[in-house]
């Protein structure tokens, strides 16, 4: 850091006029010290756990408001749970900044497509996302699904659909997921456990 | 993890090879410095590079990316030649002496039965012999030359301290050191903890980089003890939860064996998947695999799910082949697919060849993203330059992307590395439309549902009549959810021994697996996870963290699957009469009467140790293995093969056997064999991994973390850098046979070149934590380099050692 | 350890006494090099806790990111790969405000309770009060603050004084996962470095010691290091900080005594001195600044 010379000259004599007139009691204002108020005061704490890695580190989550209908809450920090016994309040750099990655401008807020060959995105509503995606699924599981192989065992598999499922999800979210795609007779379906 | 985070402050000596805690685990590696705070412990490191570990550890050693296994057979040889081991836990805990099959040989490289043309194994020879009784026969003395311990002395005697500084570069003095520290955890008293990453999954010899540690684990008495065990430091905040439900083609919740081509009804499914014990007395605890499948089946299927319709087992697909991830891609890439979700996934930066990747999800018909963030994957269609460079017109898939809720907006249990499930609870609602990933599968179920129900369509019955008994239909609460999971019963269950007295009321939640049966009176999701919510409510929401034993194990924290036991194979920590070997740390002993402890036990409560009842439950010998008789792919034990894109010409165990360069029964798919680089192009071996400022593709969309790490880079050492006119700063181009990326240069002494086989041998490090989507600034994926060749047994690609070359921009 | 806006130790530029009446708990935040991973968890924590957030940088080819303290960055990492004993290290030091007993920036700042020292060692600055001279640049032994480019007022570590003010740790030393940073009374802090010197000996680090200068009267943030005898290795940390000299005859000698010149002189003849006098220790300041310029340059081009 360098100092601006100029600057430093400039307020040389300022400062001493400042702080000569302040010690004969002409103080324009008196020299006082607070400290920041403390942000977290009434803010609302909810326990949950760090998304990130397998330590699952629990987090204090504070979000403004006292979830009172008229006043949404948004999160202004988020910092480690000190009961939790593994990670004990500490958290990494990752989970420091977890309040950044939650609010990031880069969160999708509204399904959208895009459609083949298109240069962009397009807003649609959940329904029409349902409803077409649904359609795909079913005309291609209609077209592709496997009664029975070569040799005349029944086999019930649709192999033409693929699905990954994300290792950061609830485990009772993985488990339904699963179900549903049991149901369908998927069998091309992985998880990032494997890589 | 056999054992848990916590349980780390409880060991001797803490070894990390195959992962970087300190950078990937921080919080957990916590209990490292604990350790060496509180116990004194040691904290010694192998790694291609003097890492974030490496800087607070008392001794490192480098190695060459690829040659673990030559690494871990020199420390077997060492603990096996100076007779470092435990040997009366080796003698009762483990198969050391199991009689193998005379046929059994190790020849040039290959295991006996190896099929060339199939690239697999027959395994006919690998298995035990058995008694007239059906027993696996034993020789107690060790002596006889077909025991596992005689088999095992003559295959590690190869790998002597000058053979593994010759393949993995290691120097002597260093390596020797290492086994010093390690040897030392033979005592009974003394343990070592191992904590590794996907620094051994991500190899095409993954699986048996691991194994060679659970045979030296074995081998010096420390599975089951605290501050033992082999400990698996897992990616993702759930990816243990995940794996437990099993989202994978291969298994169903609970890791129950899903149904194969050849299981043509369930009378074979369950025959083949229920073992009967291999000696006598052992709890041989799979055979209650018919009891955890039927109760599957009575959750998905409730009243549908009859013995008069086999429990609805033709519902379930079969499958024919593996359809793991890179299969998936392979297939996808073929024109073998037309439609793909990604549920908070993003491979287009993760699974290995990137252009591969981008070239298969242009292939498909439609393409769904359900991820909270803005993904590479959900733009693969977009051009974003050099980076990315696609031409959109050209590309026919339709993309979706649904927004869905974070962590800190729903509420419900993750699983961590330790096994610990735990409940959490939604602080705000989630921007805009998101919604949970619950509800958008139960939106899309029910989308369907009723599509099928008015038009009708292929096999609709699975999907019509799937039990969907929650309150909301549209959205499934996580409470409903987990309480499938955990179990309940459906009629009132008696005592099997005596009729008259009633177990459970029908309609209660079961207190744990115990209660399961496989008459279609119980429905249970999860058998693994039975208990978590049991009649006395949701165990996975306690938070009492008192620790009266002082080991951490807080067994009224959350609920740790199996029924909240914390330390798996706890019985090994005692001797056969039941007393703890290490009495300061009693994770388990016996009362006289049953088994107390710290711990739930690993063992039928009241099952008296002269009953001979071994420790390894799951195993139907009842002790460990540390011959593998027939379940792993690519041999019984661990042989060094050489990484598919290898700087040597040969594998320097088996010079003469090109068979036996690299794992002789991994996948290779079509295509993929041309793109492999040979190290006349290619001299350098790269590895990948995290940094800790950054996880995965995710925090580049974090403001702060961005300012910690913002741009991509790769690592070399100075020598390296001197010989190509490298400085640090400098824009460098890392390329290798299937594309190029561009970073920073990072200059250093902590990555030094090794000796190898009479050459030297330089490491290019490359973080996979670069994007083009985020806050940091735009950079290439680090995949566009990885080849997609895997571990024979996982699949799980080999990120970790492949060739490269570099220059300067 | 509670903290009012009355325990006050000294303000800048102020020559009223402050209430000393009252003496809170002495706090100290102590730094243990031989457990710190690099991993920036602290930097992270002081970057979300303060609302602060500077610019996403570039690399320049070392971990260091952000590379230098600024007004945005309260704390930073500095690496250093070393070979000691023909043993390779890779020394990692997280860089901030020291918060001396004798604070070198309050001595030379000339705005009225621009910057304080509370009496549980916090030294504090008050952005509102800052005139944006920089003294306190030049006056910090540890090249600690930073101008703002936005405000032009200077910022440092606060060492949470909001937070420690109702009793919780700093936002680093809470987050650090290694527990490489403590906080709690100076007292027991010694303490703890005491048994943590003592395990670093045990390892082989002979020279291992705590790092609390008394050149500054002591320190409120202190190191734990493997080589005490050499604080350079750490990235620089100076071996035996002190004010400078100059800065100590400006704000220890030549204020008071122009002050009591002030005091006794007619309003009117005022201005004449106040632009003489300054003027006079002005050019001997710049001369040590640009001795310290040169310094700084030297080392960089090392």
């Amino acid at each position: 850091m360098k100092i601006n010379r100029r600057q430093f000259f400039k307020v040389c004599s300022a400062g001493l006029t400042g702080s000569s007139i302040a010690a004969m009691g002409f103080s324009p204002t008196a020299a006082l010290a607070e400290v920041r108020s403390y942000k977290l005061a009434r803010a609302t704490e909810t326990r949950n756990n760090c998304p990130y890695c397998s330590v699952s580190c629990g987090v204090l989550i504070y979000s403004t408001g006292d979830k009172s209908k008229n006043a949404p809450g948004k999160i202004i920090h988020i910092e480690g749970d000190p009961d939790d016994p593994v990670n004990r309040g500490s958290l990494c750099p990752k989970g420091a900044g977890l309040m950044d990655m939650v609010n990031s401008p880069n969160r999708i807020k509204f399904p959208e497509v895009r459609e083949a060959g298109s240069n962009q995105w397009k807003r649609i509503s959940w329904h029409e996302a349902f409803e077409r995606i649904a359609k795909h699924m079913k005309t291609d599981r209609d077209a592709n699904f496997i009664t029975r192989n070569a040799a005349g065992t029944t086999v019930n598999r649709w192999n033409t659909f693929g699905f990954l499922a994300s290792s950061s999800a609830s485990n009772e979210s993985g488990y339904i997921t699963h179900k549903v795609l049991r149901s369908l007779g998927a069998v091309a379906f992985d998880t990032q456990a494997r890589i | 993890m056999t054992n848990h985070w916590v349980d780390i402050k409880n060991a001797d000596l803490v070894f990390v090879m195959g992962g970087n805690p300190a950078e990937a685990h921080p919080c957990g590696f916590k209990w490292v410095i604990e350790a060496k705070k509180q116990r004194k412990a040691r904290l010694v490191v192998v790694d291609p590079r003097f890492n974030r570990t490496a800087s607070v550890a008392d001794y490192y050693a480098p190695i060459r990316s690829g040659s673990d296994i030559a690494f871990l057979s020199g420390v077997i040889n060492y603990l096996l030649s100076k007779d470092k081991i435990h040997h009366e836990y080796v003698k009762h805990y483990t198969n050391a002496s199991f009689l193998i099959d005379e046929r059994f040989a190790l020849e040039d490289g290959l295991f006996s039965g190896y099929n060339a043309e199939k690239r697999s194994y027959d395994k006919e020879s690998w298995k035990y012999q058995f008694d007239k009784d059906g027993y696996a026969r034993v020789d107690e003395t060790l002596q006889d030359p077909n025991c596992v311990f005689q088999i095992m002395k003559k295959h590690y005697a190869r790998y002597t301290p000058e053979v593994v500084t010759r393949v993995t570069g290691t120097p002597t003095d260093a390596f020797l050191k290492v086994c010093e520290y390690i040897a030392e955890t033979a005592a009974p008293n003394k343990t070592m903890t191992n904590l590794y990453a996907l620094g051994w999954t991500e190899h095409s010899v993954g699986a048996q980089n691991i194994r060679s540690m659970a045979i030296i684990q074995l081998l010096l008495g420390n599975m089951g003890m605290a501050g033992g065990g082999i400990n698996a430091l897992r990616g993702h905040s759930n990816v243990q939860g995940i794996t437990d439900q099993c989202l994978y083609s291969d298994a169903l919740p609970g890791y129950l064996g899903a149904p194969l081509d050849a299981d043509i009804d369930r009378k074979t499914y369950l025959e083949k998947r229920t073992p009967k014990a291999m000696r006598p007395n052992q709890m041989n605890f799979p055979q209650n695999f018919p009891k955890w499948w039927t109760s599957l089946m009575k959750a998905w299927y409730g009243k549908e799910a009859t013995p008069e319709n086999d429990f609805c087992y033709d519902w379930l697909p079969k499958r024919d082949l593996s359809y793991d991830v890179l299969n998936m891609f392979d297939r996808m890439y073929q024109g073998k697919m037309s439609g793909f979700v990604c549920q908070g996934f993003n491979p287009l930066a993760s699974v290995a060849n990137k252009k591969k990747v981008g070239d298969a999800l242009a292939k498909l018909k439609y393409l769904v993203i359900m991820d909270p963030l803005v993904t590479e994957t959900s733009e693969f269609w977009k051009n974003h330059g050099e980076v990315n460079p696609a031409d959109p017109a050209s590309i026919q898939t339709e993309v979706f992307r649904l927004p869905v809720a974070f962590f800190a907006e729903e509420s419900g249990t993750c699983t961590n590395s330790g096994r610990v499930v735990r409940w959490h609870w939604k602080a705000v609602d989630g921007p805009g439309e998101s919604k949970g990933d619950a509800e958008i599968m139960a939106h899309l179920y029910q989308t369907l549902k009723h599509m099928y129900a008015k038009e009708g369509g292929a096999f609709p019955d699975p999907i019509l009549k799937l039990s969907w008994p929650y309150r909301i239909a549209d959205e499934p609460s996580p409470e409903e959810l987990l309480m499938e999971i955990s179990g309940k019963a459906l009629t009132d269950l008696h005592d099997p021994k005596d009729a008259t007295k009633l177990q459970v009321k029908g309609g209660d939640q079961l207190a744990s697996f115990g209660f399961l049966r496989d008459d279609g009176s119980t429905a249970c999701g999860n058998w693994i996870y039975s208990g978590a919510w049991s009649q006395a409510g949701n165990l996975t929401l306690r938070r009492d963290s008192s620790d009266p034993s002082g080991l951490g194990q807080t067994l009224n924290w959350g609920f740790a699957w199996p029924v909240n036991r914390r330390i798996l194979y706890n019985r090994a920590s005692a001797d056969l009469a039941g007393k703890p070997w290490d009495a300061s740390r009693t994770v388990l002993k016996w009362t006289g009467s049953a088994w107390g402890g710290n711990d739930i036990p690993d063992m039928r409560p009241n099952a008296a140790p002269e009953e001979g009842v071994m420790p390894f439950i799951m195993n139907p010998e009842g002790v460990a293995r540390l011959f593998a008789r027939d379940l792993m792919a690519d041999g019984p034990l661990p042989e060094h093969y050489e990484p598919f894109e290898s700087p040597l010409e040969t594998n320097p165990m088996h010079p003469k056997n090109t068979k036996a360069k690299s794992n002789p029964v991994s996948r290779i798919f079509k295509g993929d064999l041309e793109v492999f680089g040979t190290a006349k192009d290619f001299p350098y071996v790269a590895t990948t991994y995290r940094l800790t400022e950054h996880f995965h593709f995710w925090t580049q969309h974090s403001k702060i973390n961005a300012i910690l790490q913002p741009e991509h880079f790769v690592e070399i050492g100075e020598e390296l850098a001197r010989e190509k006119g490298i400085k640090a700063g400098d824009k460098v181009k890392v390329r290798s046979n299937r594309g190029y990326i561009k970073a920073v240069a990072v200059v250093t002494k902590r990555i030094k070149a090794l000796d190898v086989d009479g050459r030297k041998v330089h490491t290019v490090g490359i973080p996979i934590t670069s994007g083009f989507v985020g806050r940091t600034k735009p950079g290439f994926l680090t995949n566009t380099l990885t080849p997609a060749v895997g571990d024979a047994n996982t699949h799980t690609p080999e990120y970790k050692a492949f060739l490269v070359n570099i220059e300067k921009v | 350890m509670a903290l009012q806006s009355l325990d006050i130790k000294q303000r800048s530029a102020t020559t009223t006494p402050s209430p000393q009446a009252r003496q809170t708990v002495e706090i100290a935040k102590l730094i243990d090099v031989s457990a710190c991973i690099g991993c920036k968890a602290c930097t992270a924590a002081c970057i979300e806790w303060n609302d602060i957030r500077g610019d996403v940088g570039n690399c320049v080819g070392v971990y260091d990111n952000p590379v230098d303290l600024s007004a945005d960055a309260w704390t930073v990492m500095r690496f250093t790969e070393t070979e000691q004993n023909n043993k390779l290290e890779w020394l990692i030091r997280k860089d901030g405000c020291m918060h001396c007993a004798d604070p070198g920036c309050l001595k030379a700042c000339p705005a009225p309770g621009a910057i304080i020292q509370y009496s549980n060692g916090i030294v504090d600055f008050h952005q509102e009060n800052c005139i944006g001279c920089g003294y306190c640049v030049t006056g910090c032994p540890f090249n600690v603050p930073r101008m703002s480019q936005k405000d032009n007022k200077a910022y440092k570590c606060t060492l949470c004084s909001d937070r420690v003010a109702v009793n919780q740790a700093p936002a680093c030393a809470k987050a650090c996962p290694t527990g490489a940073i403590q906080f709690g009374a100076k007292e027991d802090m010694k303490d703890y470095a005491e048994k943590r010197i003592a395990d670093l000996k045990e390892r082989g680090y002979d020279k291992a010691g705590l790092y609390d200068p008394q050149g500054v009267g002591g320190t409120h943030v202190m190191y734990v290091l493997h080589h005490a005898d050499q604080p350079k290795l750490y990235a620089g940390l100076p071996d035996d900080p002190s004010i400078s000299p100059l800065v100590s005859l400006w704000k220890g000698a030549a204020k008071p005594l122009a002050t009591l010149a002030l005091a006794g002189v007619a309003l009117g003849s005022l201005f004449h001195y106040v632009t003489k006098g300054p003027n006079e220790v002005s050019k001997e300041i710049e001369d040590e600044i640009e001795r310290e310029d040169e310094r700084q340059l030297r080392e960089e081009a090392k």
